[in-house]
């Protein structure tokens, strides 16, 4: 099972690195994604997969009876999701003030607009501190 | 105890939530975000006073003993770091007063700012490597935020580039701490220094290549370094101060924490090649910035030249090398983000961060050119300043491991930083205002000055009266060479002599 999931693993990374390194923006948030579920599958196969009973200590015992699964790789996968979904959310709303600000997601063309006059939204360019 | 040693972290979040509640009341924000940030540095002097009274302190959270609760723990280094943040959180709030207009605050710039301090102190006082991986992620959000607030173009381009580069190094991190836990089966620090020389060299050897670089990126050494002055002369002088001053170090902290407790199974190759990244991170950096001719980006490359600096210390890892790694960081601190707070006030009054659009700073505001000059000076290790002291410890203790190569590099890299230097002050301060240029008739706000003239301060007290910044950190060298007494603070006796007895005492 772990071999099986291994092999899933560096698909995933390698789907996810080949659009990180993809000219478009866009491109690049959708390899993050991937990236970011890759990175938890790794931490989960990582961690050793067992069958077992969930990791609940019985009244009155202060270990565990017969097996149990290893809480802590879930523990740290949820907290992974989390993080991973709240960067992905904030690079989507980058992208987005980007695209309306410099008018492309292209990384080679962000600087073609970086000093054109047309109004756009957001604060004035130079503005001079009080 | 354990209040104390969880405040700096706790103190900001609250802060931060109180500010978040009190959006938009702009003028009790600015004082609540002011006062918390002048507490948050007197916790951490508390703070640091215990750690050298009474040794290492922990934490554990919960009630669960290491390794399976998260602890925190303050030695000597983290301590200092904490206060470093507190001393740079305070100048930092009081100048963002005058520097910061009134949009970027209604839009959140106050409640982020205590969360990045937050974010760095926990950093700092972790003992649990994914805890270090959370309060990275806390702080980079924060440090997203702020560096786009306002979304103006050039912000939205080099935050684009900052953003990539360390989502791609969080990825990296969280993939090493996986890896790593599937090797050793704890994620503790005190634990796995313990458990890692059990694992074969090869595969640790293996981990250790991905801690160095995602630890690298964030730190901006070489070749990792590109989205750094792609982005930090972006936002205003208050943030870019922040992180020019304090960001970077997180990524230094992290490699110091990592190839002194974790990863020393091969010290001939991991520090041989952080050997080989410090010197051509030195270089690559100082010519960088004998390209450029703006003020913030000059001193944004400068930026990736001294972390070259820092990581030299670690890479020699010796007492006095590790030492004298962790004197240039504080130093460095201190003179850098003086230099992004002076570029603003030279802005104030000139107008422009343009090199070609500045003059005649020095006969209209001579105290200002004073300012400057102690901070670049230091910068560019000339005696008695701070920085002369710190690069006389890191080259010493490249003498003591004959790294003459290395030794020659750092000589001729600090001959560069004092051509940049001299660039931004003829054209800044010595020759006259060029044609069309006004200068504005000052004085410049004094919440603007009062940063300025404390941190220049605390760079004369370095290089002045720098024994006890020595003995310091001639103790935090002893502590990250030998890390027994870590082991011991956080895992109890039996787990030291286990740790001594596997040849970790060094």
């Amino acid at each position: 099972m772990e071999a099986y999931l291994a092999v899933v693993v560096g698909a995933v990374f390698a789907g996810g690195f080949y659009l990180v390194m993809q000219r478009n923006l866009l491109r690049f948030v959708f390899g993050l994604i991937l990236l970011s579920s890759g990175v938890n599958l790794l931490v989960f196969t990582a961690g050793g997969i067992s069958r077992g009973a969930p990791p609940i200590i019985p009244e009155g015992a202060s270990v565990p009876v017969g097996e149990v699964a290893n809480a802590l790789p879930q523990a740290l996968i949820l907290t992974a999701i989390v993080i991973g979904f709240g960067l992905t959310v904030f690079a989507m709303v980058l992208l987005l003030r980007v695209y309306e600000r410099l008018g492309t997601l292209r990384t080679d063309r962000l600087t073609a607009h970086l000093d054109d006059p047309q109004p756009v939204a957001g604060l004035p360019d130079d503005e001079a501190p009080a | 105890m354990s209040a104390l040693l969880v405040a700096p972290v706790v103190w900001p979040l609250a802060t931060a939530a109180i500010l978040v509640l009190l959006q938009g009341r702009l003028p009790i924000q600015r004082t609540l975000s002011t006062a918390s940030a002048a507490v948050q540095l007197a916790l951490a002097a508390v703070l640091l006073a215990r750690v050298a009274t009474q040794g290492i302190l922990v934490v554990q959270f919960g009630g669960w003993d290491a390794p399976f609760g998260i602890s925190f723990v303050a030695d000597h280094l983290s301590a200092v770091m904490v206060l470093v943040n507190g001393i740079m959180g305070t100048a930092v709030a009081v100048y963002a007063l005058r520097d910061l207009d009134a949009d970027r605050e209604r839009l959140g710039y106050h409640p982020m700012f205590h969360v990045l301090l937050a974010g760095v102190n926990g950093a700092f006082l972790t003992g649990d490597l994914f805890n270090l991986y959370v309060w990275f992620e806390l702080l980079l959000i924060a440090s997203f935020v702020l560096l786009t607030l306002g979304n103006r173009r050039e912000q939205l381009e080099g935050g684009i580039k900052y953003v990539a580069a360390n989502l791609v190094a969080s990825m990296l991190l969280l993939t090493g701490i996986g890896l790593l836990y599937g090797a050793t089966g704890t994620l503790n620090m005190a634990d796995l220094a313990l458990k890692l020389p059990l694992v074969p060299d090869g595969l640790a050897t293996t981990l250790a290549m991905i801690f160095l670089v995602a630890f690298g990126i964030k730190a901006a050494i070489f070749p990792l370094f590109f989205w750094l002055p792609a982005s930090y002369h972006t936002p205003p002088v208050a943030i870019s101060a922040l992180f020019g001053g304090m960001l970077t170090k997180v990524g230094v902290y992290a490699l110091l924490r990592g190839f002194t407790l974790l990863f020393v199974a091969d010290v001939a190759l991991t520090h041989g090649l952080l050997a080989w990244i410090a010197g051509i991170t030195m270089v690559v950096g100082v010519l960088g910035a004998a390209a450029q001719t703006e003020f913030r980006k000059i001193l944004s490359f400068h930026i990736v030249s001294q972390i070259g600096y820092m990581v030299m210390g670690l890479a020699f890892f010796t007492p006095l090398g590790l030492g004298g790694a962790v004197f240039y960081m504080v130093h460095n601190i201190f003179a850098k983000a003086n230099l992004f707070l002076i570029a603003g006030i030279a802005r104030w009054y000139a107008g422009s961060f343009e090199l070609k659009k500045l003059g005649g700073l020095y006969r209209h505001r001579p105290l200002l050119a004073v300012l400057f000059v102690i901070a670049a000076f230091s910068l560019a290790g000339f005696p008695p300043l701070s920085g002369f002291w710190a690069k006389l410890v890191v080259i010493r203790a490249g003498f003591e491991v004959q790294a003459w190569p290395l030794v020659a590099v750092s000589l001729s890299v600090g001959l560069l930083t004092l051509y940049s230097m001299t660039k931004i002050w003829l054209a800044a301060f010595w020759s006259p205002a060029p044609a069309g240029v006004e200068l504005r008739a000052g004085p410049a706000p004094a919440l603007l000055y009062a940063p300025v003239v404390a941190l220049a301060l605390l760079t004369l007290a370095m290089g002045f009266a720098s024994a006890p910044f020595f003995a310091l950190a001639e103790r935090i060298g002893a502590e990250l060479t030998d890390p027994t007494g870590y082991v011991r603070a956080v895992l109890g006796e039996a787990a030291a002599a286990a740790f001594v007895a596997q040849g970790g005492a060094r």
